[in-house]
């Protein structure tokens, strides 16, 4: 394998642009009507390639990337299961894809059943009483849903300006209370792993809006206590938050909603199989028990008599969190995975990703510390503190299955466990690909015991090894400083990148 | 160097008549990794002790810097924009952060080189 | 089994005991799964009652475009080594993704002529209030000015962003001491083109920013935010390469000036070498994001919309410089040629007469619904009806015309409509 040009550095002027159509009508072009001072001076500098051309450049580039279609994808957290390509067959439907977002409402009335029934079923798996399908991704799930918490508080004169989130949380979770205007305010966990009560009752307080908690944790351990957590919170005003990342455990054992969370957000790219796409479209749709119906985004969509429309008429809502109605090619592929699956299938899903975990963590308990006792949910954490004296790190572990060709789990994360290397099966994978995961480990381990040198300089059979970000970084940081002209951050024609002053 | 004080936030202090030097401590910047950017004040700005000042970042890190003591900025090290490795290889000395005119006395709560080891030896576990 | 005996327990529920027993459900009140025969039937069935207008006769915009899309941009998203892989947290498994977000990076700034562009955001909407954010944070100051119309729904969500950081949205065009950023949309949602180096420089002299949420087609042929001085570009990239879908997934670009981006959100992606001198590309920057600086993030944003900024990097690669503009000129010909049509049919006039447009422009129509009705009866997709968000624009469509609407679907309108 080798690594690929840019587009930029491939393109060559002798390249006629593609055949597309003329005017033919009569009319002004844009320097006979517009002033100048609009128009564009010279044409923005775009590679120029054939169609050939692209196709293999694309080609080329797919073939350096590493994708659940292609083997296990362990990554912590991230629900890396197979994408079903039926849903991408449904999104792409033309009665779907074609669709204009103004048409009138009695045009669409497919698509507005789907989201209806994608709504329907949501509610039914975490255990709430209506669902906005607005949010385009899990942090903005979680925005919405905070700003509902901050609305409903503001509702009843009450002002509550602190959001409590676990030290072991995602970082969206922080980053998503402080942008909806809320102080943050750490919880910290017990030596178990669990969040501590002792430490959770002091930081309650009537300033708390709402506790965020993702069960089970970021450790891949079940909250025992949380409906203690739930009565504690509530009875301080409080409102309980659910963090979606973690669904996958338990869909059809458990429920959010049964927990006393209030406001729940879905990844529809984790949970329900819509692909990641390299990093989104996702989906993340926020689930709400009754005291925060009216806070929902606008529009809703309402049945009645079988006949679908889009309710605007929420005076107390939020607002509007995204353009037009969410991602819609999203639902569809949820949608279609939903009636696929069904109850059963959900169910099954869940037990099976608990069971692959637990499985893959019996099969690595020796060999990797195990910071908590299991069992474990649909995901585990280890540590490589074990080697940390052969000069081995969680990094290393990671770098040095990829050249196994496995992906890496998640390491370093959660924050809580130093050199964490964090696991998530999925039901997708077969007891094999557990064993073959499993066996790779071992040789890892083993041959950071034998040579823990080699080990920092895997991977050896990708294109690229370990880059070298700290000069990256600081190579940006002189540009950004003006010290330099090549900003790292994107292509520049070579002589761009010249001094412009070579004093 | 018996007269350097520390805080609980790995920031250290030596204090030359009204001049105080600040920088943050070999543990720090080992904890760190390898520093690639500071987010630094101008001189002439008024510090608060405890008060955040800038930031420090690596790849994989980032931290706020709150200053020990209490004063007015008289220089900033310039060196730390086009080196921030000097926090790396020298944190004590070439790598030091601030110079502040002291407003004050000195905070009763900053450690003194036997109690920042406690500090570290408590985070290290 | 063998599993269950492996782990050392009699049953799955022995790996469940952690659930209080009180929570545990016996099952969800959803229907059994069904065969992909039987699911493909049920969704096909509801994709069925919709109503698909054809691309031709599709003269609605309002923010969501019919353009033609190559062949080429589904063939490489629908490659799985793409659309399955994860954000690409390890590099040296992830160069295909990584250089394809560094390519998209390039192509944007080059485009709207700023020096650095992120790797996506989601939409058109988010783009506006992000930027925003960004002029709130570097200036320190609390209100945003929106001038003319920027497209409604983007304010709405300007507005929800806004609330929870303690930002006001205020409309008009006198920036003060206390605007952070001028918001502009070039052209506007009507389709008219704004002063925009004015309002830049209204902006600036106010020692506010100037963010300009642009048309990425339009910018083949009009000025580029960064050629006037604008601080900030953003816009919605639906155009290049995406179909409507109902309105997502889409991609929001944002891009910005030098000393704007560390305060840029989301995703950005560097050059690096390894130790073999060999070129790759990673994550740069990352101490911005949520998941190192948590509560101290630019954004919040995590998973962002690659996947769609893949598809505008390969409409944009496979168009070049020269295809861009053929297809933003023969939408503007074809636009003027059909608003010189529309305004002289009886009753018919521009809404704004003197403003001039590129593709998209406003017509004051003698009973607007009826005429949208009349045109749908036809399977024509008229104009759109903007009194919906504006009053004081009581009977006004605005018409879209970009290179699918050929000239013989431009004459089945005007046929329609007599």
């Amino acid at each position: 394998m080798t690594t690929e040009p840019l587009s930029f550095e491939l393109s060559r002027p002798a390249v006629d642009p593609p055949r597309l159509p003329d005017a033919d009508v009569p009319g002004p072009a844009p320097a006979g009507v517009l002033p100048s001072e609009l128009l564009r001076s010279r044409p923005p500098g775009l590679p120029r390639l054939s169609e050939p051309e692209i196709m293999r450049h694309y080609s080329r580039l797919a073939s350096l990337n590493y994708s659940i279609s292609e083997n296990f994808y362990p990554l912590g957290s991230c629900t890396m299961k197979y994408n079903p390509v039926l849903n991408e067959q449904a999104a792409a439907l033309p009665g779907f894809a074609g669709l204009h977002p103004y048409q009138d409402e009695e045009s669409v009335q497919g698509a507005l059943e789907l989201m209806w029934r994608l709504e329907q079923a949501l509610c039914a798996v975490v255990g709430v009483d209506r669902v906005t399908l607005q949010p385009a991704a899990g942090a903005h799930g979680e925005w919405t849903a905070l700003r509902m918490i901050a609305a409903l508080h503001h509702s009843r004169e009450e002002k509550r300006t602190e959001v409590l989130v676990p030290d072991s949380a995602h970082g969206t979770n922080p980053a998503s209370a402080a942008l909806s205007g809320f102080h943050v305010v750490e919880v910290k966990s017990g030596a178990d792993g669990r969040i501590s009560l002792a430490d959770l009752e002091s930081k309650l307080s009537p300033q708390t809006a709402a506790l965020m908690l993702t069960n089970p944790n970021t450790l891949g351990l079940f909250e025992r206590e949380i409906l203690d957590i739930a009565e504690m919170v509530h009875a301080t005003g409080a409102l309980l938050y659910y963090d979606g990342a973690n669904l996958n455990a338990f869909m059809g054992i458990c429920r959010p909603g049964d927990m006393g969370f209030d406001a729940v957000h879905m990844n529809l790219h984790k949970t329900f199989t819509t692909p990641h796409g390299g990093g989104g479209p996702g989906a993340g749709p926020v689930g709400v028990k009754s005291d925060l119906v009216p806070f929902l985004p606008a529009p809703t969509v309402e049945r009645t008599n079988g006949h679908l429309t889009l309710d605007y008429k929420h005076p107390q809502s939020i607002g509007r969190v995204r353009s037009f109605y969410g991602n819609f090619g999203m639902l569809v592929r949820a949608y279609a995975y939903i009636l696929a699956m069904g109850g059963d299938g959900l169910s099954q899903a869940s037990q099976d990703a608990v069971l692959s975990a637990n499985y893959l963590r019996k099969l690595v308990e020796t060999d990797l510390e195990m910071p908590h006792d299991g069992p474990c949910m649909h995901e585990f954490v280890a540590s490589a503190h074990n080697l940390h004296e052969d000069g081995v790190r969680a990094l290393d572990v990671a770098k040095a299955l990829l050249d196994r060709h496995f992906y890496a789990p998640t390491v370093y994360f959660p924050l809580v466990v130093p050199e964490a290397i964090m696991v998530e099966p999925t039901e997708t994978e077969s007891k094999a690909t557990l064993d073959s995961f499993a066996t790779a480990i071992k040789e890892i381990v083993a041959q950071a015991r034998a040579d823990p040198q080699s080990l920092h300089d895997e991977p050896r059979n990708l294109p690229v090894g370990r880059l070298d970000e700290v000069t990256a970084a600081r190579k940006i940081n002189a540009y950004l400083q003006g010290q330099s002209e090549d900003p790292i951050l994107r292509w520049k024609a070579p002589s761009e990148t010249l001094p412009k002053d070579p004093c | 160097m018996a007269d350097r004080r520390y805080t609980k936030t790995h920031e250290w202090v030596t204090v030359d008549g009204r001049e105080a030097t600040i920088g943050i401590t070999d543990f720090a910047q080992s904890q760190l990794g390898d520093v690639v950017f500071l987010e630094l004040p101008s001189a002439g700005r008024k510090l608060a002790a405890r008060e955040t000042f800038g930031v420090i970042e690596s790849v994989k890190a980032a931290s706020d810097l709150y200053s020990p003591v209490a004063g007015r900025i008289s220089a900033v090290n310039d060196k730390l924009s086009s080196k921030p490795e000097l926090i790396n290889s020298d944190p004590f000395g070439e790598g030091w952060i601030l110079k502040l005119e002291l407003a004050g006395e000195l905070p009763p709560d900053l450690l003194d080189e036997e109690g920042y080891k406690k500090v570290t030896e408590a985070s290290a576990q | 089994m063998a599993m269950l005996e492996a782990i050392g327990v009699e049953s799955m529920n022995d790996l469940l005991v952690d659930i209080p027993q009180s929570l545990r459900l016996e099952s969800l009140q959803l229907p059994n799964g069904l065969s992909e025969l039987e699911t493909m039937a049920q969704v096909s069935a509801l994709a069925g009652r919709n109503r698909v207008y054809a691309d031709r006769l599709t003269f609605r915009g309002g923010g969501m475009y019919r353009r033609f899309i190559p062949a080429a941009v589904a063939a490489v998203t629908s490659k799985p080594e793409f659309y399955t892989a994860y954000t690409p947290y390890q590099a040296e498994a992830s160069q295909g993704t990584l250089q394809a977000i560094f390519e998209y990076q390039t192509l944007i700034a080059e485009l709207t002529g700023m020096d650095v562009s992120n790797a996506s955001l989601y939409d058109g909407a988010t783009a506006v209030a992000e930027a925003a954010m960004m002029a709130h944070v570097q200036t320190g100051r609390s209100e945003v000015l929106v001038s003319g119309y920027l497209h409604p729904e983007y304010v709405q969500v300007l507005r929800a962003f806004g609330e929870g950081r303690g930002i006001k949205v205020r409309r008009g065009d006198q920036p003060g001491k206390k605007t952070a950023a001028v918001i502009f949309q070039q052209p506007d949602f009507l389709g008219l083109l704004v002063d925009a180096p004015a309002l830049t420089r209204a902006a600036h002299d106010a020692g506010a920013l100037a963010i300009a949420c642009a048309d990425p087609i339009s910018l083949a042929i009009l000025a580029a935010p960064g050629d006037y001085g604008a601080d900030i570009a953003v816009g919605e990239g639906q155009q290049l390469g995406l179909s409507p879908s109902f309105g997502g997934p889409h991609v929001g670009f944002i891009a910005c000036k030098r000393d704007l981006v560390r305060k840029l959100p989301g995703r950005l992606v560097g050059t690096a070498h390894d130790a073999h001198g060999r070129r790759g590309f990673v994550l740069a920057l990352a101490a911005r994001e949520q998941h190192i600086r948590r509560e101290k993030a630019t954004s919040n944003i995590c998973t962002n919309h690659s996947l769609c900024a893949l598809a505008a990097a390969v409409y944009l690669t496979y168009m070049g410089p020269y295809g861009l503009r053929q297809v933003a000129e023969v939408s503007f010909t074809r636009a003027h040629n059909l608003a010189a049509r529309l305004a002289s049919l009886p009753g018919w006039e521009l809404a704004f007469p003197d403003r001039q447009f590129v593709n998209e422009f406003p017509v004051r129509v003698p009973k607007a619904p009826a005429v949208v009705r009349k045109l749908a009866r036809k399977g024509i997709l008229g104009g759109l009806d903007v009194s919906r968000w504006f009053r004081e624009l009581k009977g006004v469509l605005t018409f879209t015309c970009t290179e699918v609407n050929d000239a013989r679907a431009l004459d089945e309108l005007l046929a329609a409509l007599g």
